[in-house]
This record gives C-alpha cells, sequence and structure tokens, in this order.
C-alpha cells in the first residue's frame, strides 16, 4: 500500500510536467492540426537557459533565497523560449500552411535536430548538473514521501493550468483562438487576424513548456541536450490519451499518463514475476498511444472524429 | 519518368552509357582501396543506407504513410542475423537461411505495427512509428535478464560473415592477381543486392500494386471508391519496405561483425527519411542521389571541418559530427520550404506538392 501511495504521488508530478506539455500540442494542434514535432525541444530550451541564470546568480553570489533564484531562472527562460517558438512558427511552419501534412511534419522533424544541436554547442554535451540550492524538505505519510519540490510542481502547474483555462474561455484571445479552430477561413471573415492568433498560441504552449522544462529539471537536478524529445513524445501521447485539440483532455491525459508510467514501472516487476523490470517504464506511454489510437482515435474527452483529411 | 518498357528497350547509346557505368562501378572499389580501405568501407555502408532509403521509399514516397521508425526494421534484420549466426546462442547458420529470414520477421513486425495503426491519419502514424521504433530499441537493450537474449548495450559480437562454401566474406584473398579484401568482397555483394532490389522498386513502381499505392497517395477516398482496398495496400506497402529494411539490416550484421542497439537509434530514422526527400520522395533514381549524397557529404565533413576551423579560428569550435546533424535538420527544412518535391523529383509527386488549398 506504501508503494502504491509513493508511486501514485510520484506519478502525480510527473503527470504535471505531461500536462503542461501536451497543452503547447493540444493548443497548437487544436489550431493548425500540426503535430508541432519540436515542442519538446522548446522544453529542453527552457530547461537549459533556466540552469544557466540559476547556475549564473548561485554562482554570483547574491545572497538571494532558493526559490527566487529558481523564479528568476523561469522568468528568463519564458521570453526566450516564446522566442524560439514563435521564430519557428514564422520560418518553418507559416509558409507550409497550405501544404499537404507531410510537408510541416519534416520541417517540424529538421527544426527538432537544429534545435537539439544548436544547444549541445550552446551548452555541452554533458548534462548540466543543478546546483544544490533547494533545501528539499521532506514530509512523511507513513512510509510515503512528498519532497517540497513535488509540492511546488503541483502548485505551479494548477495555477497555470488554471490560468490559461480562464484564458482560454474568459478573454477575446480566447474566444479568438476557438473560433480560429473551429473554422479558421469563417474566423478570418469575422475580423480576426489568424496570423497573430496563431503565434499567440505558439507562444502560449512555449511558456507553459519551458515553466515544465524548469520544473522537470529541478525534480530530476539535471538538464541534457536530449531531455526534450523523449518527454516530448510523452506529452503527445498525452494528448492523444486526453482527446488531442482539447484542453481539458491534454491535462487529464497528462495525470493520467504520469499515474500509468509511476504504477506501471512500480508493479511490473511484481506482476511479470521480474522478467521485466522497471527499465521498461519507457514503453508505457507508446503502448497507451497504441490502445488509445485503436479503440478510441478520439481520445478520453475529444468527440471530434480523428479521421479528418 | 520512363516507363519499363522504355527502358528495357534502350537505344543504343544508351546502352554504351550503362556499360561504361557498370565498368566504373566495377573497378571503383580497387580506385578507393588504393587511398584507403576506409572508403571502401565507407561506400559499403553508403550502399546500405541506398538500400534502406529505398526499402522506406517504397512506404514513405510510393504510398505516402510516413514512418519514423523504420530503422527499427533495420534492427530486426540485423539482430536476427547476429542470433542465428554468431557464439550469443553457439548457432551458426549459413546466411542463405538467415537473411530470407531476417525480411521475413521483419516484414511480420511490419504488419504487426501496421494492422492496429494503418487505419490512423498520417501524422498520427508517424508518431506511432517512432513510438515502436522506440519500443524496439527499449527492448534490444533490456533484454538481456533474466535470460540473455540481445546481450543488452553490450550488443552482440563476433558475428559470422558471409560464407559460401569456403569462399568467405571476411577475408582478403587473391584472384588474378587482384587482391579482393573483404570489404570489395562485400562491395561486390551489395552492388548486386542494390541492382536486385533497384529492378524491383522500378517494378514494383509500374505495376498494378504500384499504380494502387499512388492513387492511396493521392486521394484515399478516390482510391476506396475505385475498388482499391486501401488497409491491404498500405499493408503491403509497410510489410514490403520492413523486408527491405530487414535484408539490409542482415547485411549490415554480417559486415559489420558486430552490432548493438546503439546503431538503431531515432537519429539513424531520420537520416534515412532525410535521404528520401532530398533526393525526391517517390523517385527511385532521386532517393539513390539523396542517400549518396547525405552519406558522403558528412565523411568530406569530418575530414574538412576541423582543418578549415583550425585555419580560420585557430581552433575547433563545432564537431564535424554536430555540423553533420545540423545539415540534415537544414536539408529536411530547406528541402520543404524550398524544394518540396525533392532534388529529383517524381512527376506526380511534384504536381502534388505544387497544388495549393484555399486555406489561408
Amino acid at each position: 500500500m506504501d508503494t502504491f501511495i509513493q508511486q501514485l504521488i510520484n506519478g502525480l508530478t510527473l503527470g504535471a510536467v505531461y500536462a503542461m506539455v501536451a497543452l503547447g500540442y493540444t493548443m497548437v494542434y487544436g489550431i493548425i492540426q500540426l503535430i508541432n514535432f519540436a515542442h519538446g525541444e522548446v522544453v529542453m530550451i527552457g530547461a537549459m537557459v533556466a540552469f544557466s541564470v540559476i547556475g549564473a546568480l548561485v554562482g554570483a553570489d547574491t545572497g538571494l533565497s532558493a526559490p527566487i533564484i529558481v523564479l528568476a531562472g523561469g522568468v528568463v527562460a519564458v521570453p526566450l523560449c516564446i522566442a524560439v517558438a514563435c521564430t519557428m512558427e514564422r520560418v518553418a511552419y507559416r509558409p507550409l500552411r497550405a501544404a499537404p501534412r507531410l510537408a510541416p511534419l519534416i520541417t517540424a522533424i529538421g527544426i527538432s535536430i537544429i534545435l537539439q544541436h544548436l544547444a549541445m554547442m550552446l551548452w555541452s554535451r554533458n548534462p548540466l548538473a543543478f546546483p544544490q540550492i533547494l533545501d528539499n524538505r521532506v514530509f512523511h505519510f507513513g512510509a510515503a514521501t512528498v519532497t517540497s519540490v513535488q509540492l511546488a510542481i503541483w502548485t505551479v502547474a494548477t495555477l497555470m493550468m488554471a490560468a490559461l483555462s480562464i484564458l482560454v474561455y474568459r478573454t477575446r484571445l480566447g474566444i479568438a483562438m476557438r473560433a480560429t479552430s473551429q473554422n479558421p477561413l469563417v474566423a478570418g471573415l469575422m475580423g480576426i487576424d489568424i496570423n497573430r492568433v496563431i503565434l499567440a498560441t505558439f507562444a502560449l504552449g512555449a511558456a507553459l513548456a519551458a515553466i515544465a522544462g524548469v520544473m522537470v529539471g529541478t525534480y530530476y537536478g539535471i538538464a541534457h541536450y536530449t531531455m526534450g524529445s523523449l518527454l516530448g513524445l510523452k506529452a503527445f501521447c498525452a494528448a492523444v490519451l486526453g482527446g488531442i485539440g482539447n484542453i481539458p483532455g491534454a491535462m487529464l491525459g497528462g495525470l493520467l499518463l504520469g499515474l500509468v508510467e509511476a504504477l506501471g514501472a512500480g508493479y511490473i516487476g511484481d506482476l511479470t514475476n521480474n522478467w521485466f523490470g522497471s527499465n521498461y517504464q519507457d514503453v508505457f506511454a507508446f503502448i497507451v498511444l497504441i490502445l488509445v489510437l485503436v479503440f478510441r482515435p478520439s481520445g478520453l474527452l475529444g468527440e471530434r472524429v480523428a479521421d479528418r483529411t | 519518368m520512363m516507363s519499363v518498357r522504355k527502358a528495357w528497350s534502350v537505344p543504343y547509346c544508351a546502352c554504351i552509357g550503362m556499360a561504361l557505368i557498370a565498368l566504373a562501378l566495377a573497378v571503383l572499389p580497387f580506385a578507393l582501396a588504393s587511398v584507403g580501405t576506409t572508403w571502401v568501407r565507407i561506400t559499403n555502408l553508403a550502399i546500405l543506407f541506398i538500400l534502406l532509403s529505398l526499402g522506406l521509399n517504397i512506404v514513405v514516397g510510393f504510398a505516402g504513410l510516413l514512418d519514423l521508425g523504420y530503422i527499427a526494421f533495420y534492427a530486426v534484420g540485423a539482430y536476427v542475423y547476429a542470433l542465428l549466426a554468431s557464439p550469443q546462442f553457439d548457432i551458426h547458420l549459413p546466411f542463405w537461411a538467415i537473411i530470407p529470414l531476417g525480411a521475413l520477421v521483419a516484414c511480420l513486425f511490419g504488419v504487426l505495427l501496421g494492422a492496429p495503426t494503418l487505419k490512423l491519419r498520417g501524422d498520427y502514424l508517424a508518431i506511432v512509428t517512432l513510438g515502436f521504433g522506440e519500443i524496439i530499441r527499449i527492448f534490444l537493450n533490456n533484454l538481456s535478464a533474466p535470460v540473455n537474449i540481445t546481450n543488452g548495450p553490450q550488443g552482440i559480437s563476433r558475428i559470422d560473415p558471409f560464407r559460401i562454401g569456403g569462399f568467405d566474406f571476411g577475408r582478403g584473398e587473391t584472384f588474378f592477381g587482384l587482391n579482393f579484401s573483404g570489404p570489395i568482397k562485400y562491395y561486390y555483394l551489395l552492388l548486386l543486392v542494390l541492382v536486385a532490389v533497384i529492378i524491383v522498386n522500378i517494378r514494383l513502381q509500374h505495376s498494378r500494386i504500384g499504380r494502387a499505392w499512388e492513387a492511396l497517395r493521392e486521394d484515399e477516398v478516390a482510391a476506396r471508391a475505385v475498388g482499391i482496398d486501401t488497409t491491404r495496400m498500405k499493408l503491403l506497402a509497410f510489410a514490403m519496405g520492413a523486408s527491405f529494411g530487414g535484408i539490409a539490416g542482415g547485411i549490415f550484421s554480417a559486415m559489420q561483425g558486430f552490432i548493438s542497439p546503439e546503431s538503431f537509434v531515432l537519429v539513424e530514422s531520420i537520416m534515412v527519411l532525410a535521404m528520401v526527400v532530398l533526393g525526391g520522395m517517390g523517385n527511385v533514381w532521386g532517393v539513390i542521389v539523396g542517400a549518396l549524397l547525405l552519406s558522403f557529404v558528412p565523411e568530406l565533413l569530418r575530414h574538412t571541418v576541423e582543418p578549415f576551423q583550425r585555419w580560420l579560428f585557430g581552433r575547433a569550435i563545432v564537431e564535424p559530427e554536430v555540423v553533420r546533424m545540423l545539415l540534415f535538420g537544414l536539408a529536411l527544412v530547406l528541402m520543404m520550404l524550398l524544394r518540396p518535391a525533392g532534388l529529383l523529383p517524381s512527376a506526380v509527386r511534384r504536381r502534388e506538392l505544387a497544388r495549393r488549398s484555399n486555406l489561408p
């Protein structure tokens, strides 16, 4: 039972990160039906930038408290990631908006490789370590434990998702986004500047991705130039699980996927008589993806048919 | 594009041209060997990549299905060969028995992956295939315990080379006063396989199946309306592409003598895709050009990037490997933006990619 609660806690932490990244995929997909393959790299850049800033602040011995330093890292990372994502949209996706779907998908892969290797040149081939500044307080629930970093991740993720919901369902920009996702042509005729709405969508996704990058970096204490690809893929699986194009779906899908992974990794050894171990953790996301696509392609909360041409 | 009948009833001067190319290809390994055996090896790997690109071209170019996990089939072929012809289980079957088996197993995996997913729209398919590629790699990495099958990240070594009777592809021999080293023998074998694969590809493209794929790629609904069993055709494309990958994998395994999961990472899938895209999806000759370019340019970079930087900045800042990857990324992006049909586009593909819909 204690393992169960512990894995539940770990799963929810992982799930919060997946949900934040999945939102970026789902919003972009909802509006222009593009799988933004390079979204994972935005997460990576967020983590790398934040680590650099945090490292510099720690090295400069400013006497600031640890949470402020981490916050500063996030504050620098967000606008940079937004800039990267918007450039990406402008350079690689906008010219291909009317092209066959294969074309932007291939450029997205190209952009992803380019960003990864630029990051490697800028930072390093080796993982960056997070400076040990947070005193990670541990709270006990029976034999299960929650760290203060986990609590912080939950809080920030909840706040961000609440803010996003308000933005999408309560503001003019949100209305414009939803209109564009329903029918870009008609939305344009109603006076919505579609290009701006699409840019705004990319920017929102990138901001969430940057924060997710800071979170996952702080949680694991490490950032690496390849960290974005697998994380991005899993987040995409989460978005599909929840129903791609559907914002609450991405949140739900992220949390569920985190739980599946954590519980799966925790129990697979017992269930298969130690034939498979927790080193198969990365397989679960893809199995979930294939199962969802076979049995319920529209995802848990999606009502659209997936087979649109 | 040349129709098959025309290709067979070639005019006189084309015959001479072909003979010249054949002669050049026959002499090539000795010319390369005089520079260094490494170059023969590099050429062999380039031919392997042509084989892979042609296999992927069936899936991406002919049938229009984006497969991002293609290297998994290569891995399956390579591991089938390695497991059945190495000290790992102390099984040493002859290659002519294993290569078809490898193709068959890869084909089975192709069907296994395709059957549940081919009903999906293109971009979902891309992600699922990518996930599949990762799953295969994770399994190869971890199937070393509790029963050691793949030997995990250490990989399998001392794999048997190809052998027919006493003729061993791994050893050098001298015929007619010429020194046939191991790589040169493999070169001729690969060339033979390549010619066969090219012929199969061209015949396939103009066959009933090839036309069905083309129809399917152009407009799935219309294809179904004229009576094409789209799911079956897609599955066929997947299975065929996979078996070509399996064959290439088996040869790779024998040629290298050592394989590990490191050789079958996502980047390799993307590299093969870049070759297909760069050359021109759907055009056999274009794909060959793309594969040759992306195989040899990085080798040239390896020899020029560092000296050039030393000369320019006084020290090496960027490693050739990074330049290579940046080049792949740029090739993908720029090709799609500037010349979406590839360097040597197929006529149909060009028409298709030039078509613009009226969306904003």
